[in-house]
């Protein structure tokens, strides 16, 4: 029982880890690349507005970059810390990445980022440009190698059960590092991010524009970035698209709670908006209201109008006529894999090789029985962890409203960001009033739809911690739960209160401006 | 020896490299922990931290690389030390997250906490940093009470608990600080990384005052590290090890394995040998202030602790041994990835050269001119 309160403690742990994580991260990645962009037009111009301007963008960027690094570090560890179980498991296959990620993106920011601040008078101005862009690429390298991690979680591939380590192990890099999940997840996640960044860079600017104060360096940043959010908003939204139908095809369960699709059905509609019930009463509904779009849900999860697309009840009930087996099949069919690690054990104590020649045949894909065996019971593996098919539901209302949040914003943004790069370029922006205010209202807004884009990814693919292997009651270490506990608030508070303290000295530095940022308070000297 | 056996032992290596470079750049920590006595006055404080913020954010990532490669290539050692040493792990994070914020955030206003508390974080992770990775590292040689077995998630359904690594005692972690050896370890790195400071400021502060007063400072840190060092090192040379029977591969203890270990591999002793008369002469070139000594010094750390790790591993020895069931020790034949992904990581391992000579770039780019009080009142970025 314990145990169960430690994984509720750990997941709680984590999920609060990575959420705060997530407020500095795609600023970092965004921001990073819009400074490049402006000490570029530095570099081309020889214009000393520029090289404000960047150095400017720079402060802000480093003051948000610290606590990202803080945050980032402890998710890391907390995958052996509280997950030992998962870290055998799938180490062979997930370690990869993280490591990559060290050797190939951390050091090229870490050390680039310190030419970056201290630079500007020790390089060549060419050296500077080139240590920026690398910071950039080091942020968004590191990006792409920890989204391959987790895609990997999502759509495990690229893999193969060893019986005698009892993990999974890597056989192809490129399947891993390639897969679709992976390739969406990774243009999704930094173009949404390059669009959080361009929402911050213009709402700040709008903030002074509203103030009359520092209206070159705004208009010139408003110009730079709500052209490149534009672009990049875009971009979100095809990814996004093309997310849908991988998910559409490998986490069905997923999609169907996004959707709150209780029955399947062919050419079914997407919901633009709705209100559920609390209840989920059986006879009238999921909804209280909804609009939806007519088959636009089939199309979009199979490019086919008219296609099939399963619910909820039919993944936990199973639909024999559209070839979907109940959560309670796949849960014997789990059970039964598990229970060769079972027998594998006996025999070995027992010193029985034959019986533990006949198991590890199971195992074997070159052997008949083995490459049954694994599709049609090992590929159920961690289904046999489950208790109940209920617990192969995630929480629906949870993604349901986070998706429409995250879409709906996604949409808007577009508009807004094409409406403001429009309005600038005209030099009619400054009179908008209305609209600067909306653009500065619109940065927490741009962090809300960030976050609940990590919502529908996380709690949609529960219960799983390695999507049909591992549920994440299983995942975890065995520490007492009190521990856990203890450390999740110790880290909830440190993490709210170093939150503070960024807010509280970015709204400084703002308010202070690019010339004032440097300025320490004289009583604090 | 065939290709896995191979890799292995040069993940190891890699390993060990790492971890050898991480005890080096602890020297930032080190000048941490030295703040309150080498940062007298507000303007000295600052002299310090800017020359050593320009390569906090090294170790750093040096830490994170050396846990995600320790978790690539033995990530048994990783799910077994990591959730088992829970609270000693947590503590080390802790004090990282202290200090990654603490740079950035002292001397900003509206930092809500004040310089004074980013101070104290900084000297928290100056002493807490090194002294729990030393105390954590001692563990690779004393060992640790775990047990484990892979089979058991033939019975973690239904909230078992059961797991695969398992810690023995309620302590998790906290047993290693009540082994005196271990906290010697601790107190020799958390001493060496105060005299690397030393060395490091000589060499990088441009201000006749700072400097004689780092030079004092380093003796008796120098003094301090080679007793607790010294004492360390000839208690591992009588010490008995684990190490895996060649014929059998089961564990078996090993009288002296430490100093066997030395004798069988003499390049890994002529490697401790010639890091301990580095580190030596770095102290004779540190207190005659030459900027030469923290090359010496580091050089000569990262070869003295690359030679401890590689008797830690190689030679068939169980880095981590199991204080309560012998079998479950870990070896680094035990506990690695598998052949596809240690060989998948050496083709990436190949970039470390090259993130070696852009780091060395930088480095000398940024500290090519030492850091005056001046600078300290120019417009550059500025902690």
């Amino acid at each position: 029982m314990d145990y169960l309160q430690t994984v509720d403690w750990s997941r709680a742990q984590f999920a609060m880890t990575a959420v705060y994580h997530w407020f500095f991260v795609p600023l970092t990645l965004g921001l990073s690349v819009l400074a490049a962009i402006m000490e570029t037009l530095y570099y081309r111009t020889g214009d000393v507005f520029w090289r404000r301007t960047t150095r400017f963008w720079m402060r802000l960027f480093g003051i948000n970059f610290a606590i990202g690094v803080a945050t980032g570090l402890i998710l890391e560890f907390e995958f052996g810390t509280n997950w030992s179980n998962y870290s055998h498991f799938v180490g062979d296959i997930f370690g990869a990445p993280l490591a990559i990620e060290g050797i190939m993106a951390f050091f090229l920011e870490s050390t680039f980022i310190a030419v970056m601040f201290f630079g500007w008078d020790k390089v060549s101005r060419g050296a500077h440009l080139a240590a920026t862009w690398l910071t950039a690429v080091g942020a968004n390298l590191s990006a792409l190698w920890i989204l391959v991690a987790n895609a990997w979680m999502q759509y495990p591939v690229g893999c193969r059960f060893n019986l005698q380590t009892v993990r999974n192990e890597m056989t192809s890099f490129w399947e891993v590092a390639l897969s679709p999940v992976a390739v969406n997840k990774f243009f999704h996640a930094v173009a949404s991010s390059f669009v959080l960044a361009a929402l911050f860079v213009v709402g700040v600017s709008a903030w002074y524009l509203l103030r009359r104060r520092e209206e070159r360096m705004a208009r010139g940043s408003i110009a730079i970035a709500s052209f490149f959010g534009a672009v990049f908003a875009v971009v979100t939204a095809v990814t996004g698209d093309r997310s849908g139908a991988v998910v559409a095809r490998v986490q069905p369960m997923k999609l169907a709670a996004m959707e709150a699709l209780y029955d399947g059905e062919a050419g079914a509609s997407l919901t633009v908006v709705g209100l559920l019930r609390r209840d989920r009463a059986d006879d009238d509904g999921p909804f209280r209201f909804r609009i939806g779009i007519p088959k636009l849900l089939s199309w979009m999860s199979f490019r086919d109008a008219e296609s099939y697309v399963p619910g909820i009840r039919d993944l936990v009930a199973g639909n024999a006529e559209r070839g979907i087996l109940s959560a309670e099949e796949m849960m014997a069919r789990g059970r039964k894999a598990v229970a060769e690690l079972g027998r594998y054990r006996a025999a070995r104590e027992a010193g029985d090789r034959a019986a533990m020649a006949a198991v590890e045949r199971k195992f074997d894909p070159a052997a008949p029985e083995g490459e049954e065996f694994l599709r049609e019971y090992f590929a159920y593996f961690g289904y046999g962890y489950l208790e109940s098919p209920a617990q192969t539901v995630p929480n629906v209302p949870l993604l349901f409203y986070s998706f429409r949040v995250m879409v709906g914003a996604g949409v808007f943004f577009i508009v807004l960001l094409a409406a403001v790069w429009w309005l600038n370029r005209r030099g009619t922006l400054a009179s908008a009033r209305w609209l600067l205010r909306l653009c500065v209202w619109m940065i927490p807004v741009a962090y809300l739809a960030s976050q609940a884009g990590w919502a529908v990814a996380e709690a949609g693919r529960q219960p799983w911690a390695v999507q049909n292997l591992m549920p994440v009651g299983v995942a975890a270490s065995k520490i007492p739960s009190a521990s856990v506990g203890t450390t999740f608030f110790l880290f909830l508070a440190l993490f709210t209160v170093l939150l503070a303290v960024e807010i509280s000295i970015l709204l400084r530095q703002i308010r202070l401006g690019p010339d004032g940022a440097e300025i320490p308070e004289p009583e604090k000297l | 020896m065939d290709t896995l056996t191979i890799l292995q032992h040069y993940w190891w290596f890699v390993i060990s490299l790492l971890g050898a470079l991480l005890v080096f750049l602890l020297f930032v920590q080190g000048g941490q922990a030295l703040l309150p006595c080498l940062g007298r006055t507000e303007e000295d404080r600052s002299l310090a931290v800017n020359a050593l913020g320009r390569k906090w954010e090294l170790t750093f990532t040096t830490l994170v690389t050396f846990g995600g490669a320790f978790f690539a290539s033995f990530p048994l050692f990783y799910s077994t030390s990591f959730g088992g040493a829970f609270y000693v792990w947590m503590a080390i994070l802790l004090c990282f997250v202290l200090q990654a914020v603490a740079y950035e955030y002292r001397r900003k206003p509206a930092n809500l906490l004040g310089r004074r508390t980013f101070d104290v974080f900084l000297t928290i992770n100056g002493i807490l940093g090194p002294l729990l990775l030393g105390t954590a590292v001692s563990t690779f040689f004393t060992g640790a009470p775990f047990t484990v077995d892979r089979l058991n998630l033939a019975d973690a359904a239904g909230g078992a608990g059961v797991v695969i690594s398992q810690w023995a005692t309620p302590w998790h972690g906290l047993d290693a600080l009540a082994n005196g050896w271990n906290l010697v370890l601790g107190a020799a790195v958390t001493l060496l990384a105060m005299m690397l400071a030393c060395q490091y400021f000589i060499g990088s502060v441009a201000d006749d005052a700072f400097v004689a007063r780092a030079r004092r400072r380093m003796l008796p840190c120098a003094l301090g590290f080679a007793v607790c060092f010294a004492a360390w090192l000839v208690r591992l040379l009588f010490a008995t090890g684990l190490a895996a029977d060649p014929a059998t591969g089961t564990i078996v203890a090993v009288p002296y394995k430490y100093l066997r270990n030395f004798l069988e591999m003499p390049f890994v002793a002529a490697l401790l040998l010639a890091g301990v008369v580095a580190v030596l002469w770095s102290i004779r070139l540190g207190w005659r202030g030459s900027r030469r000594a923290v090359g010496f010094g580091g050089g000569g750390t990262v070869a003295s602790v690359l030679a401890l790790l590689l008797c830690a591993g190689w030679n068939r020895t169980a880095y981590y041994p199991s204080l309560v069931d012998m079998q479950s020790s870990l070896t680094i034949a035990g506990s690695s990835s598998s052949l596809f992904t240690l060989r998948t990581m050496a083709w990436v391992s190949l970039m470390i050269p090259f993130v070696a000579a852009y780091i060395a770039w930088a480095w000398r780019a940024i500290g090519r001119r030492p850091l005056t009080r001046e600078e300290l009142d120019g417009e550059g970025h500025q902690y």
